[in-house]
């Protein structure tokens, strides 16, 4: 299968360490057009998507994320944000995401204590965006965590809300789909693994589809995340290129 | 005040008298403080191996695949085709993890990893070979949640995946654990770095870290046994910074890359001091330092103290000085220091300054090891416990009655369960190359860029080698390969970590040389040569040394990746063969310490012409296709085999067990629980039968179908009957029950 071309950044800080995961999953699975973005660089180089990878961003001995937020990079990467562009935190990403109030919430240790490295089952909870048109809701997609501290918190109204507006993406379940205490590895409020932004282009998760991409090692079920993002950048532009000639 | 400097402080420094005298006539004076401080680390056990060179001189260290000779470089270093070479080794801490556990295991990993990256290859695995006392002992609870953490936390934050290696528990570990860290790396061979200083003028530079207190004698702490006064080395342990490291390994490799790095060393043990003299004596040269040109993270550090500094995350370089800054402006990128503190000179002499001082003036070569450093021949002597502990009848103990029972038992042994409570803290996909799903057996890492990839696992049954150190020593290598080859591997080339007492007690002596004639016995006869290793000794509390503890790690190359082979059952039906002759050697079991708590008679032999057969056998049979599963015999022997070929169908959503039925002739808890060498358990599709038999002929090994996988059973014979479920749940959570409560 071969996709349409679009140009993905993915950053690096210092202590990054699965940036060179992305890049390849998206290099060379997808053949996209993919760059890396110094985390000192003030431009991002005209890209269509922005992905903030996993790892020990400044080694993480503060809070995960509250020093990367501070990059020179990341005013950047918020007004691009705010502009609409897409961006996607994953691990590491998704708490420096928080730190940069570009999502709600934060991620706090994991519930056990210890860093848990495994493969999780996760239920797609709205298929209707950028980031999950490729999947159906309800999907059990098979893909694995890495994180000490993954705990996503946030207060009641901010859960009622990310619920309401169908900003929860993705949740910790059983094989068979269900929600379950046990299913829930690192005690994040309501099993959450991901989200998205009120506007829809911001997505943090704690899971790595990045690693779960590649048949020739393993489970693929995080192709499809890629997958949505591709497409949804390509159905933008076309129908942003449409308007143009529209009005022409 | 320096300290006046004569016999006594020497013998306080762990110098011997010879040795101070020999100091004498080698400067012709009365050493500097800085001097003794010198010498005291680089004759250290731990730099020096000065009671073990004679014994590892007799190690087979060549073969063709080999770039460079054992101990020439900081790691070994094999030729793996397509331009790319694999450099790799394993290293002990042992003794700064039994005082400092989390901080211990982390700087373990890290010193590793900076031995492989100094060499400009970039770390692509980790694994840790651990040992622990007691598991119902609090201290062991308290070691193993530090040490698995600071193992844990230091390679996740690095982002390199920590992927294999074996835990074993007993007595013999109560006060002194084993912490022994291997790294595996790629690089081309247009881009090796040498630990070489030469080109008289050539510049000097430090990078990474600046230099703290920390760390100071490690190296000779380390060449110490463990007493109640090693708490107060507390200070001797290093304090490990991931995140440097991780910048550390950017820079350094895209500084090699530039091709202007001449030599480059790390500085683990001993610090400065080693790298300098090693890099000196390497290439016939010398360096003069400057250490108020060394950046220091505190106040008022003598020259004493900066030249024994352990202080992690720091190399040492050698550059022509037009390349200073473009040197430095990569590590300006990486937010490093990179400060040049000297320069190569052509006396062959370390030369030290400190405030416009001399304060040490050493020919390089007289400190280090294949120099002018210390060797000794050790006395010998075979220790009575061997043969009073094969006085043991094994015939008197009492056949269970219950074979369920004591299956449940075993697959619970802290030594047999699921290491799941362990490697979950441990990032082991970053990266994207490790094969997922493959349980038991070896990892495999497949290399991008090419259809090759690396299998790797390290091993050593301790208890074997107590009871006999010759043939333990074999097995150890020949699992180490026979695990590498269950998951479609050719068994390359090992690197070992030899952990051992007091070699200056006769009978661990003894006990070190019969395992070096094992290691030898046995790397030969399946061709897999030492690239390189460690020593550790004084393994040793009050109550006694440890089991001898040769760790082998062992890396095997699967030609194209897509042909490597899981041990899990994979369909209803498939046939199970057991490969290997099974006479039911019970002596120095699992079964044998687990049911009855005894350890006793004699380990199994091993015969290394029909292993290595075996083994050619079984890539054989993985190559043309043949297999379903592959999955070798170890400690628990064929009922362990069978049930773990079965958990880890389950794990992969397969409820797979098996219909098994054995000749009942003899003691049958001996024919399913003994621990025979040479024997791997397959599965295969019948309609491969023909062909699997015939090429089994070829190599003549002992073949017997025992039963075929069915669904949600898992039965042998009439004696053992149990629910999947069952098994695998005990199996998985017997760990992390016994280590948080």
């Amino acid at each position: 299968m071969s996709y349409p071309k679009q140009k993905f950044g993915v950053v690096v800080f210092p202590g990054s360490n699965c940036d060179h995961d992305a890049y390849y999953v998206l290099k060379s699975i997808f053949k996209q057009d993919t760059r890396f973005l110094w985390h000192k660089d003030s431009s991002l180089d005209g890209v269509d998507a922005v992905i903030l990878p996993g790892g020990f961003s400044y080694g993480d001995y503060l809070r995960c994320g509250a020093i990367a937020r501070f990059s020179p990079i990341m005013k950047e990467v918020t007004a691009f944000a705010n502009d609409g562009g897409i961006v996607i935190g994953i691990c590491n990403g998704f708490q420096v995401l928080c730190e940069a109030g570009l999502l709600p919430g934060a991620l706090l240790r994991n519930e056990c204590l210890t860093f848990i490295c495994k493969f999780v089952d996760l239920r797609v909870e709205n298929s209707e965006t950028r980031f999950t048109s490729e999947c159906k809701t309800g999907e059990v997609l098979h893909i694995p965590i890495a994180h000490g501290e993954g705990n996503y918190f946030a207060d009641d109204d901010t859960l009622e809300r990310l619920e309401k507006n169908g900003q929860i993406l993705f949740r910790y379940c059983s094989p068979d789909g269900s929600i379950t205490k046990e299913s829930n590895p690192n005690g994040s409020s309501g099993n959450i693994a991901g989200i998205m932004n009120a506007t829809g282009n911001v997505m943090g998760l704690m899971p790595h589809p990045e690693r779960a991409a590649d048949p020739l090692i393993g489970p693929i079920d995080g192709q499809k995340i890629f997958q949505s993002v591709i497409k949804s950048i390509t159905k933008y532009e076309q129908a942003n290129n449409y308007s143009i000639v529209e009005r022409s | 005040m320096e300290p006046k400097v004569n016999l006594e402080l020497a013998l306080q420094h762990g110098l011997n008298e010879e040795e101070y005298a020999n100091i004498l006539t080698i400067l012709g004076r009365v050493p500097t403080y800085t001097e003794l401080g010198i010498f005291s680390v680089m004759w250290s056990e731990h730099c020096s191996y000065k009671n073990s060179i004679s014994e590892i001189k007799k190690l087979p260290r060549s073969g063709p695949r080999l770039l460079v000779q054992a101990g020439e470089e900081n790691a070994g270093l094999i030729d793996i085709g397509e331009g790319m070479a694999v450099a790799f080794k394993i290293e002990s801490h042992n003794h700064p993890s039994a005082v400092e556990p989390y901080q211990g295991a982390a700087t373990g990993v890290g010193g590793i990893m900076r031995d492989i990256f100094t060499m400009g290859a970039r770390p692509i695995a980790s694994l840790n070979s651990l040992r622990f006392g007691n598991i119902d002992n609090p201290r062991t609870k308290y070691l193993m949640k530090g040490i698995v953490k600071g193992i844990g936390d230091y390679g996740n934050s690095f982002g390199v995946p920590t992927i294999a290696g074996e835990i074993y528990f007993d007595d013999s570990y109560n006060e002194n654990p084993i912490v022994n860290a291997m790294s595996v790396g790629i690089v081309k061979h247009s881009e090796i770095a040498k630990a070489i200083a030469k080109g008289v003028g050539n510049s000097v530079m430090i990078v990474g870290s600046a230099t703290g207190r920390d760390g100071i004698h490690g190296a000779t702490f380390a060449s110490e046994e463990i007493s109640e006064e090693s708490e107060q080395k507390r200070p001797s342990v290093q304090v490990g910074d991931p995140f440097t490291e991780k910048l550390l390994l950017e820079a350094t490799l895209e500084a090699i890359k530039t091709g202007y790095v001449i030599g480059i060393q790390d500085m683990g043990a001993a610090g400065i001091t080693c790298s300098a003299s090693e890099m000196s004596a390497r290439g016939n040269s010398g360096m003069i330092i400057n250490l108020n040109l060394v950046p220091v993270r505190e106040e008022h550090m003598s020259s004493y103290e900066i030249m024994l500094s352990e202080s992690q995350e720091r190399m040492l370089l050698v550059i022509q000085p037009e390349h200073e800054d473009a040197i430095k402006s990569i590590f300006d990128k990486w937010e490093l220091q990179c400060c040049r503190i000297g320069e190569v000179t052509n006396d062959g002499k370390i030369g030290i300054y400190y405030n416009t001082l001399q304060v040490a003036d050493i020919p390089a070569y007289n400190l280090v090891l294949g120099g002018g450093a210390p060797v000794y021949y050790r006395e010998s002597k075979k220790p009575e416990y061997i043969d009073e502990l094969r006085k043991f009848d094994l015939n008197s103990l009492p056949e269970p009655n219950d074979y369920n029972d004591c299956l449940l038992r075993l697959l619970s042994s802290p030594n047999i369960c699921s290491r799941r409570w362990v490697y979950m803290q441990y990032d082991r996909m970053v990266r994207t190359n490790t094969i997922i799903n493959i349980s038991g057996n070896a990892a495999v890492v497949r290399i991008k860029g090419s259809n090759k990839a690396l299998a790797m696992k390290t091993d050593c049954n301790a208890r074997y080698v107590y009871l006999n150190p010759y043939e333990g020593a074999k097995i150890a290598v020949a699992e180490a390969a026979r695990n590498v080859v269950c998951v479609g591997a050719k068994p390359l080339a090992i690197t070992n970590c030899l952990n051992f007492g007091n070699p200056y007690k006769p009978e661990i002596y003894w006990q070190f040389k019969e395992t070096i004639r094992g290691i030898s016995a046995a790397c030969l006869a399946l061709n897999t040569p030492v690239t390189g290793g460690n020593v550790s000794f004084y393994n040793e509390n009050p109550d006694g040394a440890i089991f001898p503890t040769p760790v082998i790690g062992m890396i095997g190359e699967i030609t194209d990746f897509r042909n490597y082979m899981s041990s899990d059952f994979k369909n209803n039906g498939d046939i199970v063969i057991l490969l290997g002759k099974t006479t039911g050697h019970i002596g120095g079991s699992e079964y044998l310490k687990h049911i009855f708590n005894t350890t006793a008679g004699d380990a199994p032999h091993i015969d290394l012409a029909a292993e290595f057969r075996l083994q050619e056998l079984v890539l054989e049979l993985i190559g043309k296709d043949l297999l379903n599963s592959v999955h070798d015999l170890s400690e628990g022997g064929l009922a362990i085999a069978l049930a773990e070929s079965s958990i880890y169908a389950c794990e992969n959503n397969r409820s797979l067990g098996v219909k098994v039925l054995l000749p009942e002739d003899g003691r049958m808890d001996y024919s399913l629980f003994g621990e025979d060498q040479s024997r791997v358990l397959i599965s295969a599709n019948s309609n491969n039968l023909c062909k699997i038999k015939a090429i089994v002929d070829e190599y003549d090994i002992e073949f017997s179908i025992i039963g075929e996988v069915v669904t949600d059973q898992f039965s042998i014979n009439n004696l053992i009957n149990l629910k999947l479920a069952e098994i695998a749940t005990l199996y998985n959570n017997t760990i992390e029950k016994n280590i948080i409560e």
